[in-house]
């Protein structure tokens, strides 16, 4: 149901009383950002010399160093995360029974402990000492590679059956059924899902904070305590721009989700694609034991409605 | 088994303190997040320009970078003395909300076309539509993904216990800061965590069930 079915096309009446909420709405908006404007100035939060700092070549070595010690773990943890999506997958869907059950207990368990939690015992020392860099990937991995695993089994099971079968008529082994059929469809179909997934891996970096590794966040905390002006710690100025670098970068590969969803959607071949921004496709961990991610799955039941105008059931 | 039974008191705490903050998150995320899906399917263009930004700009926020704010920033600038408590929960809440937000919205979607239209048809506003018509029936799809939220959200908690509220991770840290093994505390939290998250699973297929109506 897109919105426009949900009111008229408005007459004279709607349109003098859609006019009025504009205008109320916009004022409201309006006076809510500036009063916190009014609030930051009247604190001299735009003070220039507060925002100079940026100019500082060490506040910029600063800034760059801690935005590639993000991208180093996003880019390792991102990697080994789906290498251990695969395996886990594999395993879940294994015929032996004990493998299975492995999968299942071992995804669901570490989809409901808080990835902070996990974290932080592997940076204590659960598995004996580790430096914060490789507490946080080897959390990551292993939270993204559960989630992610589900995500893939999703896709494999959206898959449809005459594919396998056809696939072990013609006389494919297990492993070749797996590789050459089922999952390059279950990664096409499902990529939308993976990259937002993805996007979730490169937030929970910010949990870099609470171990003291030096990434984006812990850096603009260590830059707002060491760089007082006139006696202010820039907190507010510091807050804006790591939160603008970090906002952008999770838009940039949120749009490449919704890109390669579209441009999936319109392709007239295969299984559809998976819908990129679907909650379950968030950092939401699906239920314990629920049934798969099932707003990711492919058949796209959301959208029927959609397309179909008039067809009610 | 002992630093279960030495620290009862401590984990009792902390597990009170996970059910507080998730308890009260996921009211302010339940309220801000039906309001802006109501915002974002509007007749009003800059309501819907407001609910789009805050979903978008929500969901791409780390929320870390949010309790930053709420916990640096807010204090400075707006609310000097609210305590930690408020704060973990209203970003906790106002992150949340963006997720409610998206699964209420795409919930309007599945609701069939002729059920708005009929309402529209015998005269019903925007609001009598959406009220009477639109979300009873949106309720039913909305429930399983909002339970998947909510358990998101328990887990998201924990970033407050890094942040002066007591709750599991907070316990946790304590703990080992104390010297307990790590192992140990890991598997009593790994516990309480679990029981909240099947409760909350139990009880949202439970609801479920409730509502589930032949259509």
């Amino acid at each position: 149901m897109s919105a426009s079915v949900l009111f008229d096309a408005p007459g004279p009446k709607a349109r003098v009383r859609n006019i009025i909420y504009t205008v109320v709405g916009s004022a409201a908006l309006l006076g809510g950002i500036a009063w916190v404007i009014l609030r930051l100035n009247e604190k001299g939060e735009f003070d220039p010399a507060l925002w100079d700092i940026f100019n500082y070549a060490g506040i910029r070595q600063n800034i760059l160093e801690a935005l590639l010690a993000t991208l180093k773990v996003f880019a390792l943890a991102g990697v080994f995360s789906l290498v251990f999506a695969v395996v886990l997958c594999v395993a879940r869907l294994s015929d032996h029974r004990p493998v299975r059950w492995f999968a299942v207990v071992f995804i669901d368990l570490f989809r409901s402990i808080p990835l902070l939690i996990t974290i932080f015992a592997l940076w204590v020392g659960i598995l004996g000492t580790m430096s914060p860099f490789w507490a946080l990937v080897v959390g990551l991995t292993i939270y993204n590679g559960c989630v992610q695993a589900e995500v893939l089994r999703a896709g494999v099971n959206a898959v449809p059956k005459g594919q396998k079968e056809a696939a072990y008529a013609i006389g494919l082994r297990k492993s070749q059924v797996l590789t050459l059929v089922l999952f390059p469809q279950a990664i096409r179909s499902m990529l939308p899902t993976i990259i937002s997934q993805l996007v979730v891996t490169l937030k929970d970096t910010s949990l870099g904070f609470m171990i003291l590794y030096p990434e984006l966040l812990h850096s603009a905390r260590l830059i707002a305590n060491n760089t007082p002006v006139n006696g202010v710690y820039p907190f507010v100025q510091t807050v804006a721009v790591f939160g603008a670098i970090y906002i952008g970068l999770c838009l940039v590969l949120s749009w490449l989700a919704t890109w390669i969803e579209k441009r999936g959607r319109k392709a007239k071949t295969g299984i559809k694609v998976a819908h990129a921004e679907e909650p379950a496709a968030s950092d939401v961990a699906p239920a314990p034991g629920a049934p798969v991610v099932s707003a990711a799955d492919p058949r796209g039941e959301t959208i029927v409605t959609d397309k179909a105008p008039g067809k009610d059931n | 088994m002992n630093v279960l039974l030495d620290n009862l008191s401590l984990f009792r705490e902390g597990f009170i303190g996970t059910l507080e903050l998730t308890g009260a998150s996921a009211l302010v995320a339940m309220v801000l997040g039906v309001i802006i899906a109501g915002f974002r399917v509007s007749p009003v263009p800059p309501l819907r320009i407001f609910g789009t930004l805050w979903v978008t700009l929500l969901r791409n926020t780390p929320l870390t970078l949010l309790f930053l704010v709420a916990f640096f920033v807010v204090p400075k600038v707006l609310f000097p003395d609210l305590d930690s408590f408020l704060l973990a929960v209203a970003a906790c809440g106002f992150y949340t909300s963006a997720f409610v937000a998206e699964a209420v919205r795409s919930g309007i979607n599945t609701v069939p076309l002729g059920q708005a239209e009929a309402a529209r048809s015998i005269g019903m506003t925007f609001t009598q539509t959406m009220r009477l018509i639109v979300l009873p029936q949106a309720t039913r799809t909305v429930v399983p993904p909002l339970s998947s939220i909510f358990i998101a959200l328990t887990k998201n908690t924990a970033i407050a216990g890094a942040f002066n509220n007591v709750d599991l991770f907070n316990v946790s840290k304590t703990l080992s800061n104390d010297g307990y093994d790590i192992a140990v505390i890991f598997i009593w939290i790994t516990l309480a965590y679990l029981i909240v998250t099947y409760a909350i699973n139990g009880l949202f297929r439970l609801l479920e069930h409730r509502l589930e109506v032949a259509r």
